[in-house]
């Protein structure tokens, strides 16, 4: 209803010489009557874990589509690298380097390990149309991938269905790692697993941060936004309404803002 | 080799899922075994011969059924695009456009069909059951308007030779399913192609999430069931003589057994080929024992069905 007119970013909060890698601004979605998205703003810094909070329904998921391709945004612009993109598929998306961990995983639970993190992107071996699939190499390089993530993972040649939770959502996190060479999407990715599991987690999301890799992080665990992001936005009914460095917060005030006991910037 | 991951957990049920995953080889067993001991005409060199001759329609049917089942679809227009494909052939011939011409006529036939059915399910979102009964209606209408009913006689020396001649022992018929399953089993399990018809029939949602093109996985299992029609065609007018425009429901009931048999999931995402060689030829033993033994012809559908709805309640012991 009410219009985002406040920018969080441009109250003066960063200023770094490089571009961000990603830069979203006023971003709007609507299906059908539902206004989904009504004004978001947001910045990936490079190499940062960037946590996206909000409470169900206030729009993460739909901001994480338009990122990914898979819905085109209404209006709003998004810069990659400080150009503007247009994302129509998640292809394009793919070939920018980032991939995303949908809660549903998106694994094939009859396929075998190495057949879900070579999922298409299979490698093959022959010419032309004679293209056959090299399995032994992407078995190797599968254990390669594994084992450099420190994933639990005992036979690459058992089938997803056998997989734990916490193997199934590795596994997962770990494909998309392995792809996403700049930004990888996850999208609550401890909600279903045990102590030990999450950890394992995090741990990952550490890894890859220290490879350089950006990582956008949804979440609803406020401790584990303070364990392993860098900064946190908050939004609210389609808005983004704060953004908060984590050093400089408390899981009180970002619930706060969360559920709008706390005002927010947009609205302040 | 995978139960080893899962020690114990599986318990009692391992056998009972093992006896799923093998139902049709071991049905294959028994039922040999039954026919062996009811009748001494059943394992003969030429009954056995003649039964895999047979058998090879059958199985190169199956073969399609199994693409489009891999990607959780069903293909009931098998019933009619078999004696489209086969009046195509009969026609063309007939016209004096020589074999080579009416079975390649007859092999485009049915590919047209499986592709309209491709489009109608991929493109368009129908429901795989719907478009295939409608077209299993329409296609057969078309033939019986082609052949104004009646049988058309395809009198081919080659054709004759390709039903009864072969390599020494080895029937052409034979060597032609035998190069279906094979080629149908590399695709499946040896290219990117097979490993997109798994996903797409296992989880469509997560393929579309990977950048599959579901629809043109999907397009491509209809339009290879049509092929395999068109295929199956030519056999069968090359053992019947002639090309018969009436429905085969008993083969398109089969080719669907068969893969169910084999211990392929109707729900997409399981393939196996070599289950469903094995559930083909069962079915056609059964088929041929029962003649054999003089058992009206009547008890054959009961004994098929009866077979299938078996294959189903054990496969629901498949996890």
């Amino acid at each position: 209803m009410t219009d985002a007119t406040s920018n969080p970013e441009a109250a003066g909060l960063t200023a770094t010489s490089d571009p961000p890698l990603v830069r979203i601004t006023g971003l709007r979605k609507s299906f059908d009557a539902v206004h989904a998205l009504r004004g978001v703003d947001l910045t990936l810094a490079a190499g940062e874990v960037t946590a996206l909070l909000g409470d169900n329904g206030a729009g993460k998921s739909t901001l994480v589509r338009c990122l990914t391709g898979v819905h085109p945004p209404d209006a709003g612009e998004i810069r990659f690298r400080g150009q503007p993109i247009k994302l129509n598929s998640p292809d394009e998306a793919r070939r920018l380097g980032i991939e995303t961990v949908y809660q549903t995983l998106g694994l094939i639970e009859d396929l075998q390990v190495w057949q879900n993190l070579y999922l298409n992107r299979e490698l093959t071996a022959g010419f032309g149309p004679f293209q056959v699939l090299d399995k032994k190499s992407m078995i190797s390089h599968s254990k390669d991938i594994l084992s450099r993530l420190d994933v639990d993972v005992p036979n690459v040649r058992a089938t997803v269905r056998r997989m734990s939770g916490g193997q199934r959502q590795s596994i997962a996190i770990a494909r998309a790692a392995n792809w996403g060479k700049t930004l990888v999407i996850m999208d609550e990715p401890t909600a279903a697993l045990g102590v030990r599991e999450t950890a394992a987690v995090e741990a990952l999301i550490r890894r890859l941060r220290d490879s350089a890799v950006t990582v956008l992080l949804i979440s609803h665990d406020m401790a584990q936004v303070l364990r392993v992001a860098d900064t946190a936005y908050v939004l609210r009914r389609g808005q983004t309404v704060a953004r908060r460095v984590v050093q400089d917060t408390t899981g009180d005030e970002l619930v706060g803002l969360i559920t709008g006991a706390i005002e927010g910037d947009t609205h302040g | 080799m995978v139960d080893v991951s899962a020690p114990g957990r599986l318990g009692g049920h391992l056998s009972v899922a093992a006896a799923a995953r093998y139902a049709a080889p071991i049905g294959l067993v028994v039922v040999f075994i039954a026919f062996f001991i009811a009748t001494p005409n059943f394992l003969t060199v030429g009954n056995i011969s003649d039964l895999l001759v047979s058998a090879a329609i059958l199985l190169v049917l199956a073969m399609g059924q199994q693409l489009v089942v891999t990607v959780a679809g069903i293909d009931l227009s098998v019933g009619s695009n078999l004696p489209w494909s086969a009046a195509v052939l009969g026609f063309a011939y007939n016209q004096g456009w020589g074999l080579a011409v009416s079975a390649l006529l007859a092999v485009l036939a049915g590919l047209a069909v499986g592709v309209v059915n491709g489009l109608l399910v991929a493109r368009l979102n129908m429901t795989d059951f719907i478009v295939t009964l409608g077209s299993l209606s329409v296609v057969s209408g078309i033939t019986l308007l082609l052949t104004q009913g009646n049988t058309v006689a395809v009198n081919s020396a080659f054709l004759r030779g390709l039903a009864l001649n072969g390599i020494g022992p080895v029937r052409w018929f034979w060597v032609v399913a035998f190069l279906v399953a094979a080629l149908v089993g590399f695709l499946l399990f040896r290219t990117r192609t097979g490993t997109y018809l798994l996903s797409t029939g296992g989880n469509i949602d997560a393929a579309r999430e990977a950048g599959i093109h579901v629809n043109r996985i999907r397009l491509i299992a209809y339009a290879s069931s049509g092929l395999a029609c068109g295929l199956a065609s030519v056999l069968f007018v090359a053992r019947t003589g002639g090309a018969d425009p009436s429905l085969q429901t008993s083969l398109l009931l089969s080719s669907i057994a068969a893969v169910v048999l084999g211990g392929s999931s109707l729900f997409g995402g399981k393939a196996s080929v070599l289950g469903s060689v094995a559930g083909a030829v069962l079915l056609q033993s059964l088929i041929n024992g029962f003649t054999l033994l003089g058992i009206s012809q009547y008890y054959q559908p009961i004994a098929v069905g009866g077979v299938v709805l078996g294959a189903a309640f054990i496969s629901r012991f498949q996890k």
